[in-house]
């Protein structure tokens, strides 16, 4: 006689309603990234800027008399600059295979067969990406706001440069989002991850080397709205209340990330789909 | 049509891809228990499964699952159903338990029930001992296990079942089919079993919806779409063959061939009403037109001849 029955039971417990799934796809997808040591490796690496930009303003701090440049919120703007690189590390370490591996495992049908929207899964997926980007732009850059207050011993740097946590949000969000729904729109259209990051990669550096090539013919810089990246420190340089680098107006600018972000989302609602239709 | 004892119920639905029409007009309903859908490839089966589950959008008509309309609650009807997907399909990077236990989250169970869950239908579906490897490196019947295991852990009032017993051995398709089999009639999970395997079908099912060229050829309980009518019997004979089989179908006799040289003959009840006068006839028929009967012998009815006859094959 069997001591425990290991045949089919109905469930009797509770469940939650729909519209709680993208929770448990992000917290999966989190941790599945930090599973991975040469990740997490990665991930460290991205606060190694913070951690010079910390030790400058304690020194800027502590012996004025040392210090060569003082902080400035084009500290804080710089700040972004550094973090480009890992923005695009991270971006195709985690963003490649969001999609592409589901796809190539045919999980799609899986997840929508399950009681969640299309747009959750694409909101699930999208914030396993963002908690990693925004963890390397967003959190450092404000912990830096907050060291400076604690190294200077005094509100004065911040309240005369308020809009620096608004500009801070504002930038980090804007980065996050471009690389997050671009990505996961290439990732979409690929079964292989590698294939996505290769898209990826060609993507931001084949647009830098047409505006290079541009900007060398035109002897100007008004073409730089062809480069994602020209884009970025353009809207970002305005955001921080610096001159902007290139003559292209800002707003051109920004109406291209926001453009390449409505693209993105437009192919996403394109391509996930539970059955895949050839006519 | 009774809704009382429908799960499923489409009215008039038709599904088109690009300039293909999948299904046309489809009228069809489900009743409790198990259900078979059968069909040939390409017959839109799949196709109905997936416009039931939401992810194809019918250009008409009208369908609903467990009482709710498809195409207002299809969030409510798939917290309710499980699905067994046809073609090879698992989350990627994770272990059997993982899996399933991950599934049992979307669907809404708490982490510790899903977790607990996940165990006792890996075990249910006979992958106890393999619920910590990788689902990547499954054999074939392993994944269609963990398919089924996966569609069953939220424990659905209803489970869509495509192909369920496709690249399997044997003894792994056996298995499969009595998993199917108990729990359409002793765990009270309605099911439908999409397969173009009348065996499967006629195994574990009650009821059948017959597809063709995206239309219902027939449908209803098996037991009454074999029974009455007729009576079958194999046949083979030496002579004319063709001009013997335009004979019998020039009596109202159906004849469908079968693999071998046995035909099966179809005799309704107007030309013979017991095995003996239905037999007499055919001997009679026989010797009538110079043909030796070799082989004759009383058949059951199976699904097989309904599926021939809905199907108009001869």
């Amino acid at each position: 006689m069997p001591i425990h029955d290991q045949s089919y039971r109905r469930y009797g417990g509770g469940k939650t309603m729909p519209g709680q799934a993208w929770t448990v796809i992000a917290r999966a997808g989190i941790m599945n990234m930090i599973r991975k040591r040469i990740f997490l490796a990665v991930l460290l690496g991205g606060w190694i800027p913070f951690v010079g930009h910390a030790i400058w303003l304690y020194v800027n701090a502590r012996y004025p008399q040392v210090s060569i440049v003082t902080v400035t919120p084009k500290t804080f703007r710089d700040f972004f600059s550094w973090q480009d690189f890992f923005v695009f590390v991270v971006t195709v370490y985690v963003g490649a295979g969001l999609i592409a591996n589901d796809r190539r495992a045919n999980a799609l049908q899986i997840y929508l067969s399950k009681p969640l929207a299309r747009s959750e899964y694409i909101f699930g997926k999208a914030a396993v990406l963002l908690a990693f980007l925004l963890s390397i732009t967003l959190v450092p850059a404000l912990l830096l706001l907050v060291l400076q207050v604690l190294f200077s011993g005094s509100f004065e740097f911040i309240r005369h440069n308020l809009f620096l946590i608004p500009a801070i949000v504002t930038a980090s969000l804007l980065q996050s989002l471009l690389a997050t729904f671009t990505m996961l729109a290439l990732s979409s259209l690929s079964k292989s991850a590698r294939f996505v990051a290769i898209m990826y990669a060609g993507t931001i550096f084949f647009t830098l080397a047409i505006f290079g090539v541009l900007a060398a013919i035109t002897g100007g810089t008004r073409l730089s709205w062809v480069a994602l990246g020209a884009n970025l420190q353009q809207v970002t340089d305005v955001i921080f209340r610096e001159p902007p680098r290139y003559t292209t107006p800002w707003q051109l600018s920004l109406v291209v990330i926001l453009g390449l972000i409505a693209v993105s989302i437009s192919v996403l609602e394109r391509r996930v789909r539970g059955v895949e239709v050839v006519t | 049509m009774d809704t009382n004892t429908a799960v499923v119920q489409l009215d008039d639905v038709t599904v088109i891809y690009g300039k293909n029409a999948a299904l046309k007009g489809v009228t069809a309903k489900f009743n409790r228990g198990a259900v078979g859908l059968l069909g040939p490839n390409g017959a839109g089966k799949s196709t109905m499964l997936k416009a039931l589950l939401g992810f194809v959008k019918p250009t008409g008509g009208r369908m609903t699952v467990l009482d709710l309309d498809v195409a207002h609650r299809p969030l409510e009807i798939r917290a309710r159903i499980g699905y067994m997907p046809e073609s090879d399909a698992h989350i990627p990077g994770m272990n059997a338990v993982s899996f399933v236990g991950y599934c049992g989250q979307l669907a809404g169970l708490p982490a510790v029930d899903a977790m607990q869950r996940a165990h006792e239908v890996l075990y249910y579906v006979g992958l106890g001992e393999a619920r910590y490897r990788n689902v990547e490196t499954y054999s074939t019947g392993m994944k269609q296990r963990i398919k089924l295991a996966q569609a069953l852990v939220h424990d659905p009032d209803l489970l869509f079942l495509d192909e369920p017993t496709n690249g399997m051995d044997p003894k792994g398709r056996d298995e499969m089919l009595e998993l199917i089999r108990d729990l359409g009639h002793n765990k009270n999970v309605n099911l439908i079993l999409s397969s173009h395997l009348l065996p499967d079908v006629e195994y574990t099912c009650d009821d059948v919806v017959v597809m063709d060229k995206g239309q219902v050829a027939a449908q209803g309980p098996i037991a009454q779409l074999k029974g009455p009518g007729g009576r079958v019997f194999e046949l083979r004979i030496k002579g004319d063959l063709p001009a013997f089989l335009e004979v019998l179908r020039g009596e109202g006799m159906e004849c469908t061939s079968t693999d071998e040289d046995v035909m099966r003959v179809f005799i309704p009840d107007a030309l013979g009403t017991s095995d003996g006068n239905a037999q007499r006839a055919l001997f009679s028929l026989a010797a009538r037109h110079g043909v030796q009967v070799r082989h004759l012998r009383p058949s059951i009815p199976t699904l097989e001849d309904v599926f021939a006859k809905a199907l108009g094959e001869k």
